[in-house]
């Protein structure tokens, strides 16, 4: 309510025009948000894609860094193919923004709905989200090494959350590179991954941290590896013994897989540089808050940043990549 | 006793006045979005998370957990007054619900199922300050196939209702599933009969089809018969809390079985959907009102309520100790914890006291508070229903459109509400009954994932549905219901030599 | 119910209804029952394809709905008006509006055309003066601006009207 009163004050400012244009500095000579902006999530509540959209929201009320509000609304359908064939659709919408995870390479390739990332246009790289190896504390299994010469016998169930999205694709990498064969079971949700296999019911999942966090501290899980180029930069202590530093990647334990999932933003088509701009800029303002930082140390994310052409690259490798893995998995879908 | 101490504890952070407000907005916030269809619970604290980032968490947490008990009061108002099930969990409440309000009993009704709501509340909250560590390690043992087996026995206490042809009750419980198998297949990731319509990616909706099915289709029916609600006669007292109060006592073997499969499927965690539907079929087979059931019997109104409201107390218990949500609600409150600093799992209850008791303490106030609340306001809900229906029927016409609408923000969800609603209307009026078909869409997608994960994990073999005791145990007890009335017919022919016997109720 | 003396309240039978209802309950299950076997409906080595619950269901759904037509088709069915004219009428009457109503929410927003809609149906079916009807078709869709847009930040469909103002 508050901030509604905001915006109303913000519109009779612009429609004030020049009059008050000294009031709000150089701002106003830049492209602002005049309506109340939509910020799609291609996910379900409770996700992980959820939960950073929320918390964005928070951030921008809270530290007042947008003149309109900022909805939030859930597309899920079709692994999150509805949320993104809106985004592709609203063609020069600049009040409409998308966050994305694996699903924005995952989906058009699973299930052969049309859309790729070039149909949108991208902002800015957010964060990278780590997957790590788990496996319940009560199993022998010290090491990745250890671990994945136990698989060769064959019978080891992985678990990970919905089907040909990235934990399975992180699964079939690790197939591709040894050699085993992991019986994969979906699940719903990461939280769910993790409780079963806490009890049991699987004997491993590749969870990213935050999923898992709370079972490793509470001496219920064992991470083995961390699926990226370099260990995690957070050397504080996280359990009695253990910091995410001192959990090895996994090429160190000869298992030479990297995954990374994406946490961006998208814009629809056609929208002008100088909006995407606005929206680099109020990114760049949520990362430099405390409770963002609080969150990317809390979920031990890969707090890399990135906009422009940098991310671009970046989008045609991640791109490529999943082409590859999908196809050799056999995932791509059946036309 | 240690729990004893924490709870006291947990009461004096509650004594902030602030906290005391909050946990009355939320009530009131609650209720409000629990009688707007579509706008669920889980959206509707979704949809306030942000605003409570400037608390403390404790604060935040007693405000989004009272909407959520406002929510879980309110579902219960729409399913009673107008058939309309503001939330999924109270489908079941409109059974007998709504034939009570038709009848002019909207009051009874009303009041039955709000103190339902509290009396399992109340013992899912026993449960949670005194066996929280405990029934957490059991949620454990849930794997696939245990999950199963609990979608089957909801089913197997719930069908071989009614009296309507076995082939339509069959006909409509297929296109259940059907609907509910539409989108994408979370096993393999395929999509499934959407026949490349991007619309129909989203699948249907359990709420959209039932506010449609349920909600438009009894407005068509209402219309046929003249332009008047049934229950507009209602005599409006304010005594009939108290009246039906002391009738309630009766009831209590329904309450209580309500408030252990509630907890039971909360804790699972199963939900509070389908924890009403297993309670209003318990219920149905073992009472002695059980043959009147869904003509307007207080007890059927009842068990469901107290079961969900059960159930969405007891979630929270897998969400703070395991980090697992027992619902979507719970998922959200989940994030809300993560967003607020807080990691949930086995260590919150050690490492913040504050938090966990100050949470259960509003628990047990939250849920007086929402009574209190809700019950002074029974006189004020049955008196919608004297509103001549020419105002009243757009206005609630307009209402489902939003509600349809809000659960995927699409459009073309208010022209499916409409189109199920004409397939309520002729289906009312060909007696296909319309409950198997709404359980079916609930329950289809969730047992046809778990069975077919149990599947991979047992490649391919159907001996894992009776590899232990638990999971074994759960099966037996499906099947045993599912011949119940077999049973009971053999039970009642060896009357002769026996008392009859009434013993099953406690074995559950 | 039905008057069957009454020829003027005679619209179609109700076994009409039965044999079209179950007809097209065959139809949908023959639709479902052959996407799902496109997509594999057979038991694999590791369990169930994804078409294998879904093809099975609409063979059940053809098979229970097979029964039902052929129970009508002897004419064991009811042979009683589905329903009466008048009362056809009746529903015609919410239904159409209603179906125009939903159809302009695409339109003109759901504010404005939750605010027809109430208008145009108390004045037409309740026969309400000007002004009873003016503050509840007012009322109504701003309770529900402020609810929805302003306090749940719940945005929903908005025509030119709400764009010319700014949202």
């Amino acid at each position: 309510m508050k901030q509604q009163g905001l915006s109303i004050t913000r519109r009779l400012a612009l429609a004030g025009g020049a009059a008050l244009a000294f009031l709000a500095g150089p701002a106003l000579a830049q492209w602002q948000p005049t309506r109340t902006v939509e910020f799609i999530i291609p996910a379900g509540t409770g996700g992980g894609a959820d939960q950073m959209a929320r918390m964005i929201q928070g951030i921008v009320q809270k530290h007042n860094l947008m003149p309109q509000p900022l909805v939030v609304i859930n597309k899920a359908g079709g692994a999150g193919a509805e949320g993104f064939l809106d985004v592709k659709g609203s063609n020069r919408n600049p009040h409409k923004i998308i966050i994305t995870l694996s699903n924005l390479f995952t989906t058009p390739l699973a299930t052969g709905v049309p859309f790729k990332w070039e149909d949108m246009t991208p902002v800015a790289m957010l964060a990278l989200d780590e997957f790590i190896l788990w496996v319940n504390a009560s199993s022998p299994y010290k090491t990745a090494k250890e671990y994945i010469e136990a698989a060769k016998a064959g019978g080891k169930k992985m678990g990970g959350t919905g089907s040909k999205q990235e934990d399975q694709i992180i699964t079939a990498a690790i197939e591709q590179a040894t050699g085993v064969k992991f019986t994969y079971v979906p699940y719903k949700g990461g939280g769910d991954v993790a409780a079963q296999l806490v009890g049991g019911h699987v004997d491993s999942s590749v969870n990213n941290p935050i999923e898992a966090v709370s079972q490793w501290r509470a001496g219920a899980l064992r991470p083995l590896c961390v699926f990226d180029s370099k260990r995690i930069d957070l050397k504080d202590k996280v359990t009695d013994t253990m910091s995410w530093n001192d959990i090895p990647t996994c090429k160190e334990q000869g298992l030479d897989i990297e995954y990374l999932m994406l946490r961006g933003i998208f814009m629809p088509p056609g929208v002008t540089q100088e909006q995407v701009n606005y929206y680099v800029d109020l990114f760049k303002k949520v990362r430099e808050t405390p409770e963002w930082k609080d969150f990317m140390e809390k979920g031990a994310f890969n707090t890399t940043f990135m906009s422009g052409d940098e991310f671009k690259n970046w989008l045609k490798g991640a791109a490529d990549t999943h082409q590859k893995l999908m196809e050799k998995a056999g995932f791509l879908a059946k036309s | 006793m240690e729990a004893l101490l924490s709870l006291i504890h947990g009461f004096g952070v509650l004594a902030d006045p602030m906290n005391i407000f909050y946990m009355f907005l939320g009530i009131f916030l609650g209720v409000l979005i629990g009688v707007l269809p579509g706008l669920g619970g889980a959206n509707g604290v979704a949809i306030l998370l942000p605003l409570t980032f400037s608390m403390s968490p404790t604060s935040a947490i007693i405000m989004l957990s009272s909407i959520y008990w406002g929510a879980l009061f309110g579902g219960a108002i729409t399913s009673v007054l107008f058939n309309i099930p503001g939330e999924p969990w109270s489908v079941a409440t409109t059974f007998d619900g709504y034939p009570m309000a038709q009848k002019g009993r909207a009051g009874e009704a009303l009041t039955a199922a709000f103190t339902g709501s509290f009396f399992g509340a109340f013992i899912a909250t026993i449960v949670l300050t005194f066996l929280a560590p405990v029934i957490a390690r059991f949620a454990l043992q849930f794997g696939p196939a245990e999950f199963f087996a609990v979608y089957l026995l909801t089913f197997c206490s719930f069908v071989g209702m009614g009296k309507e042809s076995p082939f339509k009750t069959i006909a409509a419980m297929m296109l259940g599933f059907a609907l509910a198998a539409v989108g994408i297949d979370t096993v393999t990731g395929q999509l499934r009969m959407t026949f490349g319509s991007t619309e129909l990616l989203r699948g249907f909706d359990f709420l959209i089809a039932v506010i449609g099915l349920f909600g438009v289709g009894e407005i068509l029916l209402t219309m046929e018969e003249g332009l008047a609600f049934r229950g507009s006669t209602a005599r409006i007292n304010a005594k009939v809390v108290l009246h039906t109060w002391a009738q309630l006592p009766r009831y209590w073997a329904s309450a209580l079985r309500g408030s252990v499969v509630g907890c039971w499927m909360g804790i699972t965690p199963g939900g509070a959907t389908p924890a009403s539907f297993m309670s209003y079929g318990l219920a149905k087979r073992f009472s002695k009102n059980g043959p009147k059931f869904g003509t307007g019997e207080v007890e059927g109104v009842l068990a469901p309520e107290t079961a969900a409201h059960a159930a969405g107390t007891s979630a929270l218990l897998p969400m703070l100790t395991l980090g697992i949500p027992g619902s979507p609600t719970a998922a959200v409150m989940l994030g809300g914890l993560l967003i607020w600093g807080l990691q949930p799992g086995p260590l919150l209850f050690v490492e913040q006291k504050d938090f966990v008791w100050g949470l259960i303490a509003s628990i047990y106030l939250g849920n007086i508070a929402g009574l209190i609340v809700v019950l002074t306001t029974v006189p004020l809900f049955a008196s919608i229903l004297r509103i001549p229906f020419s105002i009243i029927a757009p206005i609630i016409l307009v209402v489902c459109a939003v509600g349809a609408y809000t659960v995927h923000n699409a459009l073309l969800d208010i022209s499916v509400m409409l189109l199920f609603g004409v397939i309520g209307y002729v289906f009312k009026k060909l007696n296909y009954p319309l409950a198997p078909l709404v359980l079916a869409l609930v329950l289809g997608d969730m047992a046809e994932s778990s069975f077919r994960q149990a599947m991979l994990l047992s490649n391919g073999s159907l001996s894992i549905f009776v590899s232990n005791f638990l999971v074994g145990s759960i099966v037996a007890l499906a099947l045993l219901m599912l011949f119940w009335p077999l049973i009971s017919l053999l039970l009642a022919r060896a009357k002769a030599t026996r008392p009859p016997d009434g013993h099953m109720v406690q074995a559950e | 119910m039905a008057q069957p003396a009454d020829r003027s309240e005679h619209t179609v039978s109700t076994k009409t209804i039965e044999l079209v209802v179950a007809f097209l309950f065959m139809a949908l299950a023959v639709l479902i029952m052959y996407d799902n076997w496109r997509i594999g409906a057979t038991w694999a080595a590791d369990g169930p394809e994804a078409g294998y619950f879904p093809f099975r269901i609409g063979a059940i759904m053809f098979l229970a709905s097979a029964v039902t037509f052929g129970i009508n088709l002897m004419g064991r069915g009811v042979d009683e008006n589905f329903v009466d004219r008048s009362q056809f009428k009746q529903v015609l009457q919410v239904l159409v509006p209603t179906a125009i109503f939903v159809a302009a929410i695409g339109l003109i927003g759901i504010y404005l055309a939750a605010g027809l809609f109430i208008g145009l149906f108390m004045w037409w079916l309740g026969k309400y003066p000007i002004y009873k009807i003016a503050p509840v078709a007012i009322a109504i869709p701003v309770i529900l601006f402020f609810m929805f847009e302003v306090w749940f930040l719940v945005p929903l469909p908005k025509g030119p009207i709400e764009q010319a103002l700014g949202y």
